[in-house]
């Protein structure tokens, strides 16, 4: 039972990561592989103001804008860039990051990690027990969710569309494509920050080892597979792909069975993926008209 | 409206447009004809600023606009379409149409929390609209298709649909029918005289000799980048340094 309420914490905060992406790559098409920067950003960021005393709310708020506003300055010289070479800036961008956390031993204790994050703590009520945390992180989903799919449904979410399918054609149509893609970027790095916040303050324990690029990966993955550009797509890609992962522990057998359940599960992704990417490349949730369609 | 001055655009060592003098004061449809690369589409580049000019100037409604960026011309008042059509493909012809009206609240991201009525009144009256043209561009029941579903005549219709929901002084058309089947290219003739009557204004790139006759007042030629002639169509059709260009020497 634990481990199920433990599954559906790690499943909504990824959602909430998956949902940020997505308003990237899924409805402006910026391919960001350093979208896991703006993840560790938030749960530095909090987890660095907690623990020198202050609330949780300031922490939350305090990552959530350093989240933005990174992505704000990176996304300046970034989106200069264009496609491919925008992708490989925001991927410097998450290792170089990495860097500095490791190597900035006086703030974040370099490889050390900051141990001890306090759990939540709003209006007196201490999120310390697992029920109390899934309620909190599937509150901040639904909240990410709804505010997401309200920017991506309205006018401005379809400028986000039309300069992602053709940018010439949308500045034709007087739209300033670099503005809009800058606000897109600001908006899924502020997101980002807020499921690193949720993140930190779960574990209590974070270290640069947590932001690699396998969790780039891993969310492009959930989004891809989900389906991009759907607003259900993230939501559903992040349900199955942390069960996927995790499947292998709700199997009770002997540990010499496990020894080779292990690698025998990382090929039985990796196929599923091909067979996924041949036969539905568009994800498990297909793009389909907008409810501008009615 | 549009005054064109001694526009002069080069890429290498080959003269695209050579000092270049167009005005279209006054005019409803004129249109812009010429041999293959004889730089048609480039001075449509330029003016629309998709290029920027070596020397010259452009003016629209008295001001210069060469060397402003594409999204400022849509916002002065001038839409363009291309040779080959370019609408968005994930989305719909409805979402197509709809993105067109310019400086709409709900693009802007503040005003989406606090001007929601605002937002949802244009919606509803550019939906009104776009429902209007698509009627009579016969794009009706395809509204809700990916506009990718569209056959390429049908997409191009699309885009002079979407021109004309933004309300643009002037609407650039380039090869409005090349490539597309007799029926639509009545369709396409008929909107354009239609909007025409409404007073739109158009300037238009046309191969086509039997649609520059019916629908344009006045015709520019050029060949290799300079203009050669100008006139009413039936004038140029006779205009023996247009017969040459066109014949070849």
């Amino acid at each position: 039972m634990d481990l199920l309420l433990h599954l559906a914490v790690v499943v909504a905060i990824y959602s909430i990561f998956a949902l940020s992406l997505n308003v990237e790559i899924g409805y402006t098409g910026l391919f960001n592989f350093g979208h896991v920067a703006f993840f560790a950003i938030g749960a530095y960021t909090s987890a660095l103001l907690t623990l020198s005393g202050a609330p949780f709310a300031v922490g939350l708020l305090a990552g959530l804008a350093a989240a933005g506003v990174c992505g704000y300055l990176l996304s300046i010289p970034a989106l200069k860039l264009q496609g491919d070479y925008f992708g490989i800036a925001t991927l410097g961008f998450g290792e170089i990051l990495r860097m500095v956390v490791s190597n900035e031993v006086w703030l974040t204790k370099g490889p050390m990690g900051l141990p001890g994050i306090p759990r939540p703590e709003i209006l007196g009520f201490i999120f310390d027990t697992l029920p109390a945390y899934l309620a909190l992180s599937a509150c901040m989903a639904l909240t990410t969710f709804a505010i997401l799919a309200f920017v991506v449904l309205s006018p401005f979410g379809r400028a986000l569309k039309a300069v992602r399918d053709d940018e010439t054609a949308a500045e034709i149509l007087g739209k300033n494509a670099l503005r809009f893609k800058i606000k897109s970027f600001v908006i899924g790095s502020t997101f980002a920050g807020l499921a690193g916040v949720l993140w930190a303050h779960y574990t209590t324990f974070i270290s640069p080892g947590d932001f690699t690029l396998t969790e780039t990966i891993l969310v492009l993955l959930i989004v891809v597979m989900g389906g991009k550009g759907t607003l259900p797509g993230p939501v559903l890609g992040a349900v199955a792909l942390i069960f996927f992962q995790e499947s292998v522990r709700f199997l009770r057998l002997p540990p010499e069975w496990t020894r080779l359940l292990g690698p025998l599960q990382q090929m039985v992704f990796g196929l599923l993926l091909v067979v996924l990417m041949v036969f539905r490349p568009e994800g498990i949730i297909r793009e389909r008209g907008g409810r501008h369609g009615d | 409206m549009i005054e064109i001055r001694n526009v002069t655009k080069a890429f290498g060592g080959t003269r695209a447009v050579s000092d270049c003098s167009i005005s279209l004061e006054g005019l409803t449809i004129t249109g812009l004809i010429g041999p293959n690369g004889s730089g048609k589409t480039t001075l449509f580049n330029l003016i629309t600023g998709l290029l920027k000019p070596d020397s010259g100037e452009i003016r629209f409604l008295g001001k210069r606009i060469d060397g402003r960026l594409p999204h400022e011309m849509a916002r002065l008042g001038l839409i363009r379409t291309f040779q080959l059509s370019r609408v968005f493909p994930r989305m719909t012809v409805l979402e197509n149409m709809l993105l067109a009206p310019q400086g709409q609240t709900g693009e802007r991201l503040l005003s989406l929390w606090f001007r929601l009525p605002r937002i949802r009144n244009e919606e509803s009256d550019n939906r009104e609209r776009a429902f209007e043209l698509l009627d009579l561009l016969g794009l009706m029941r395809l509204h809700d298709q990916f506009a990718e579903n569209l056959s390429y005549g049908q997409q191009k219709l699309l885009e002079l649909g979407r021109a004309l929901m933004a309300k643009p002084r002037m609407i650039l058309l380039d090869e409005p029918t090349a490539g597309i089947n007799p029926t639509l290219i009545r369709t396409m003739i008929e909107m354009i005289l239609k909007m025409r009557d409404r007073g739109q204004v158009f300037f238009i790139i046309e191969h086509n000799m039997d649609v520059v006759i019916e629908v344009c007042e006045k015709v520019f030629v050029l060949d290799h980048g300079e203009k050669i002639a100008e006139g009413r169509p039936e004038e140029i059709q006779r205009d023996p340094r247009v017969i040459e260009a066109y014949l070849g020497c």
